[in-house]
């Protein structure tokens, strides 16, 4: 089997827009959750996010462009560009032939939705843009990005809700790893900061209306953010034969269904996928120094998965940090593990281990290292970065240090 | 306000990206740089601008009622659906 490295790496997202300001937030743990800014936000419960601020389309795209991206493709090919600049990868002849994509991504193009729905039921309009179906569908991203960089292999998005990215960066390891490509670009992003993708999740009433607080006693529910993280995966020898940067090593990976619950998550679901990931890698328990833990500070998912943590590592788990950046960034559903996997390099290759910021009061529940409020220093040589989702999909990454 | 004609232009000039001064009467659209969606998209700005609906299938654009071949087809089908639809 063959090794598989990263080689570059993107963002946008609401900590920065891109992965040195990212990384840089998350070291400060600074918050980038804030009020909402969109049409109608008035008439939702749920007025905070983490939106993307300071974002200008007309910057990075044509109006051709514009036409045919919805927000969340917008992301992804920010991202893409600074992640593939990053790699000095370009692609022709049979690297291209073989090279793919496959990102995650939960929603599509909610705000094309939205903004159309609200053309046709409430304004009455009988026509919409032409273009409403290429800038929706779910896969449009990974279209956009393949045609922009002409990777022509294995391209294709995956949708499994909180965990679609994790997944997507999964499948996009085990191509790289079973020898079928050289490089897969892969991540994932989302973009439903609108009046109806909130509108929606306000109705689960799991959303917090103050802020995200993971794993703390007061916490009251997630915060959704938005953006994208992508990746270059890249198999070791290609990427040493050209004498690329190595960012980290994807060391192996699982996935699991809890089978149980449309939205209640299960402690041995979760447990299972992060004991497979360990297993994929080769790795034992106390190997791990970090884990980026799903943490989207609801009642239900901290507690669960605080004793999933504690069942796989025993007592490993009391010397291990465990972390939710959702803390800052926001819940980006589809988006969130590539995003979440910056830290995981963070932690890895320069030492650093993002906090969870808006911890108050320790949870009897929860009772591991969270990393309260403030980056710490660490010699960490694995990390886990972990993904449960509405539909009790679950998908686990451990992380290397390189070298 | 302008003459259909001029509208029509300035809708086309604004999908290939040119100057009005720039699109002639006997172009095609493939002379113009106007590829498939950028016809369907142009035809969504004519139905818009003069609030019509124009009867054309992507499917099989030559055997659509609207004739298409060149700059001055697509105006001389627009000031008739504009007389018929008004």
């Amino acid at each position: 089997m063959k090794r598989v490295v990263i080689t570059g790496a993107g963002t946008i997202n609401a900590l920065g827009h891109n992965v040195p300001d990212t990384l840089e937030a998350m070291r400060e743990g600074r918050c980038g959750i804030g009020d909402l800014e969109f049409r109608d936000v008035d008439r939702l419960a749920i007025r905070i996010g983490g939106q993307v601020r300071g974002y200008e389309p007309e910057t990075r795209f044509n109006r051709q462009q514009l036409s045919l991206y919805d927000r969340f493709t917008q992301f992804t090919l920010i991202a893409a560009r600074e992640a593939i600049g990053q790699s000095g990868l370009e692609f022709s002849g049979e690297l291209a032939a073989r090279s793919g994509v496959v990102l995650g991504n939960s929603g599509g193009g909610m705000t094309t939705l939205d903004e159309n729905y609200r053309s046709v039921y409430e304004d009455g309009k009988n026509r919409v843009h032409p273009f409403v179906v290429p800038k929706l569908m779910n896969n449009a991203a990974a279209s956009h990005l393949s045609m922009e960089f002409n990777l022509k292999g294995p391209s294709f998005t995956v949708s499994t809700a909180c965990a679609s990215s994790n997944h997507a960066m999964a499948q996009a390891f085990q191509m790289v790893h079973g020898g079928m490509t050289p490089v897969m670009i892969t991540g994932g992003s989302e973009s439903m900061l609108c009046f109806g993708g909130v509108k929606a999740w306000e109705g689960l009433r799991v959303m917090s209306k103050d802020g995200c607080r993971p794993f703390s006693a007061n916490r009251n529910g997630m915060v959704q953010g938005e953006g994208a993280g992508i990746f270059v995966f890249e198999e070791y020898e290609h990427a040493r034969a050209r004498g690329a940067e190595i960012l980290a090593e994807v060391a192996g990976y699982a996935m699991s269904s809890d089978a149980s619950d449309i939205v209640m998550p299960s402690k041995q679901g979760a447990a299972r996928a992060i004991k497979g990931a360990l297993a994929d890698a080769r790795l034992n328990t106390s190997d791990v120094g970090y884990i980026n833990a799903h943490g989207t500070g609801t009642a239900a998912n901290d507690k669960t998965e605080s004793a999933a943590v504690a069942d796989v590592f025993g007592a490993h788990a009391d010397r291990l940090m465990i972390s939710s950046t959702k803390s800052m960034h926001g819940h980006l559903i589809g988006g969130t593990g590539a995003v979440e996997l910056l830290a995981c390099i963070l932690a890895v290759r320069d030492g650093i281990i993002a906090p969870t910021i808006g911890y108050d009061e320790p949870d009897p529940e929860c009772a591991l290292d969270v990393v309260p409020n403030e980056a710490r220093e660490a010699n960490v040589s694995v990390a886990l970065s972990n993904a449960f989702a509405f539909g009790g999909l679950n998908a686990v990454l451990a992380l290397k240090r390189f070298g | 306000m302008s003459s259909i004609k001029d509208r029509v232009i300035d809708i086309i000039a604004q999908q290939a990206v040119l100057e009005p001064s720039d699109v002639s009467l006997d172009s095609t659209l493939d002379d113009l740089g106007i590829d498939s969606l950028g016809l369907v998209e142009s035809i969504f700005a004519i139905e818009e601008e003069f609030d019509i609906s124009v009867p054309f299938n992507a499917n099989a654009p030559e055997d659509s009622e609207f004739d298409i071949s060149s700059v001055a087809s697509i105006i001389d089908g627009i000031e008739a659906l504009v007389k018929d639809q008004s």
